[in-house]
């Protein structure tokens, strides 16, 4: 029993990073109904930053902010420079583009820092403390608890600041905002920076333990899909919740089915983003797509 | 405007493609004895992408179903060869159609799902197929002899040919490509290719019109997954040897790249798409390893913004400053309405404006 609820912490703890980068994709996807497949990537490519920073002789706390701010103003950048021109646009045509940007930003990442992967520092405490049998890593607290400061803080700024409604607005009606003097483009450029923000927070939580290189956010980025699929693409609620599930389901999976053990977990998002899309492909809180024939 | 005109349908229209194929023709059986053994290799793994990258533009291009996932149908089609040259003793040209007729299969199957995920959703699910083959290989080591690989004895030419190893695996790649690309540009044109338009760009229209969508999305599929695993065994020829190294995402990537760059809903783009999977890599690894991929990736990109219909919409747009090809819609063939139609289609997509993402 001690082991289940040992594994079932560690899922959650896992599945937190999962949500974060979900929260990523869920918010592009709401603001501008594009699934950015470079998600993970952008994440990678801060998480190099963070490390070089460290690197050229940063404290490790002053290094992280850095990178987070500069993932915040890339992603505004990005969104401005590369997404901007086919907003709006099939969704093939979307879909390439951030394919492209995939690939870019990946051999980007290989051109300046090579291939090889690297350890990254710890943000978190080590150590751990032992509850009624059940060691608990401060690690695994800290990312949950990392977690939840920014679900609430986000709610905060969505519900309770002026730029969050205009951001919900823009996202509900461009056209009706942009009367009432919304400027829907720099709302839009927050979003994908947000996301950005969120996507380094995951990368420089879970690089301690995968160790850094330009490929260790693949991984990550299907367990996301996992997590928002799950949740449904267009709920924040969602991709937490569903980025515990899927941490947990893959922990456990990884444990006690024998065929799977530590190198099939892969399938443990795959068998869920296909059975979740093929049962209920609105996922459990996402709202249903409406389409006028 | 133009230098010249051409009455459509007539012998001179006729007469000018003819001539175009044969030049085609002509450089195509030159190449091997052009170059050297290395590029004749590197010109083989063009014929093989090739066929990989029209199939996959027949899913994509022409019925509009997004498949991250090729590399795993090429995958499965070099491993079905693999595995049956290895453990049995049947020849090797038997393989190539074992491997199409499997990922037949394979794609049969998973465009049953398909039918259910459109768009982005289609995307994941393939993505995810597509990062789960290396890792599914090498789990499975006792069939594919896991991160190891298996080794093949490779086809050797008939003496009573006169041709180098090089030569001879070009030549048959070539064989297996031609018919392949008739095959394609045949269906493209008649009823079948407008029916997958149609199913693309609407699919209650296309509904309306008849088109059966359930068997021409899962046809499509499997039809683009034959080809792929077609293009899979003759990588087998090729390489002597398959690795789960060899089909990493970055396979399906440059599939993807592929049929972009050359022209999506095009047969001949893949020709171009091949070329530039092969040499840019090539190329571009002089400077730096990482380089391909920025150029892959700023090429995607660029050419969704600036020239969405690859290098074959290059090559129309230029030719129609050359030559005009007059005529009107009565009295023509199939295939002429049919090439029209594919066509059209492009300049849709190229103005589309806001469609419904959220499919």
């Amino acid at each position: 029993m001690e082991r289940f609820i040992q594994l079932v912490i560690d899922g959650i703890a896992i599945g937190s990073i999962y949500g974060a980068l979900a929260l990523a994709l869920v918010l592009i996807f709401r603001s501008t109904g594009i699934v950015n497949f470079a998600q993970g990537e952008m994440a990678m490519f801060s998480t190099f930053v963070a490390w070089a920073l460290v690197q050229a002789g940063l404290p490790l706390g002053l290094a992280l902010l850095a990178a987070l701010a500069a993932s915040f103003g890339g992603g505004m950048l990005i969104e401005r420079v590369i997404i901007r021109p086919v907003e709006g646009e099939d969704p093939l045509t979307i879909l390439i583009v951030t394919l492209g940007l995939f690939i870019l930003v990946n051999s980007g990442a290989g051109w300046i820092w090579g291939f090889n992967n690297r350890g990254f520092p710890r943000a978190l405490p080590g150590g751990s403390t032992t509850v009624a049998g059940v060691r608990l890593s401060y690690e695994s607290l800290g990312i949950v608890a990392v977690l939840l400061v920014v679900v609430g803080l986000l709610w905060l700024l969505f519900e309770k600041t002026k730029l969050g409604l205009a951001m919900r607005a823009a996202a509900a009606n461009p056209a009706s905002s942009r009367l009432v003097g919304i400027s829907v483009g720099r709302t839009l450029a927050i979003g994908w920076g947000l996301a950005a923000l969120l996507g380094a927070l995951a990368g420089v939580l879970v690089a301690p333990q995968l160790f850094l290189d330009v490929n260790f956010m693949g991984g990550v980025l299907v367990y996301s899909f996992a997590a928002a699929t799950l949740g449904g693409f267009d709920s924040p609620k969602g991709a937490v919740i569903g980025g515990w599930i899927i941490g947990v389901a893959e922990t456990l999976a990884g444990d006690y089915i024998g065929f799977i053990g530590s190198d099939l977990t892969i399938l443990v998002p795959l068998a869920i983003i296909f059975g979740v899309l093929l049962v209920r492909p609105n996922g459990l809180f996402g709202s249903p797509e409406v389409v006028r024939a | 405007m133009s230098l010249f005109t051409v009455e459509r349908g007539s012998t001179r229209q006729t007469q000018l493609r003819l001539a175009g194929l044969t030049v085609l023709a002509v450089v195509a059986v030159a190449i091997p004895f052009l170059f050297g053994p290395y590029r004749v290799s590197q010109f083989t793994l063009v014929l093989i992408y090739a066929i990989a990258v029209l199939g996959l533009n027949l899913l994509v291009g022409y019925s509009g179903q997004i498949s991250l996932g090729h590399g795993a149908f090429f995958c499965l089609g070099a491993y079905t060869g693999a595995i049956l040259l290895d453990r049995t003793s049947i020849p090797h040209l038997l393989t190539v159609p074992a491997a199409g007729l499997v990922c037949f299969a394979a794609g049969l199957a998973l465009g049953l799902p398909a039918l259910r995920l459109r768009g982005l959703y289609l995307a994941l699910v393939t993505l995810a197929i597509a990062i789960a083959t290396p890792v599914l290989i090498k789990r499975f080591d006792g069939l594919t002899g896991g991160s190891q690989g298996i080794s093949i004895q490779q086809p050797k030419p008939p003496a009573s040919l006169g041709l180098a190893d090089d030569q001879f695996l070009y030549f048959l790649s070539l064989v297996v490509a031609v018919p392949l690309f008739w095959f394609a540009s045949g269906i493209v044109r008649r009823n079948v290719g407008r029916a997958l338009i149609a199913m693309r760009d609407d699919e209650t229209a296309a509904r309306t019109m008849g088109v059966n969508l359930a068997t021409f999305k899962t046809r499509a599929f499997g039809l683009s997954a034959a080809y792929a695993g077609v293009a899979g065994s003759l990588f087998t020829f090729a390489n002597g040897f398959v690795a789960p190294e060899s089909f990493t995402l970055t396979v399906s990537f440059a599939f993807l790249a592929a049929i972009v760059v050359g022209g999506l809903a095009t047969v001949a783009g893949a020709l171009f798409g091949a070329l530039f999977i092969v040499f840019v890599p090539v190329w571009s690894s002089d400077v730096d390893e990482a380089l391909s991929g920025v150029i892959y990736g700023a090429t995607l990109i660029a050419c969704m913004y600036v020239f969405r219909g690859g290098i074959m919409g290059l090559l129309r747009s230029a030719w129609g400053r050359i030559a005009e090809v007059q005529g009107t819609t009565t009295g023509r063939s199939d295939d002429e309405v049919g090439e029209e139609v594919a066509v059209a289609g492009d300049v849709r997509r190229t103005g589309a404006g806001a469609r419904g993402m959220r499919s």
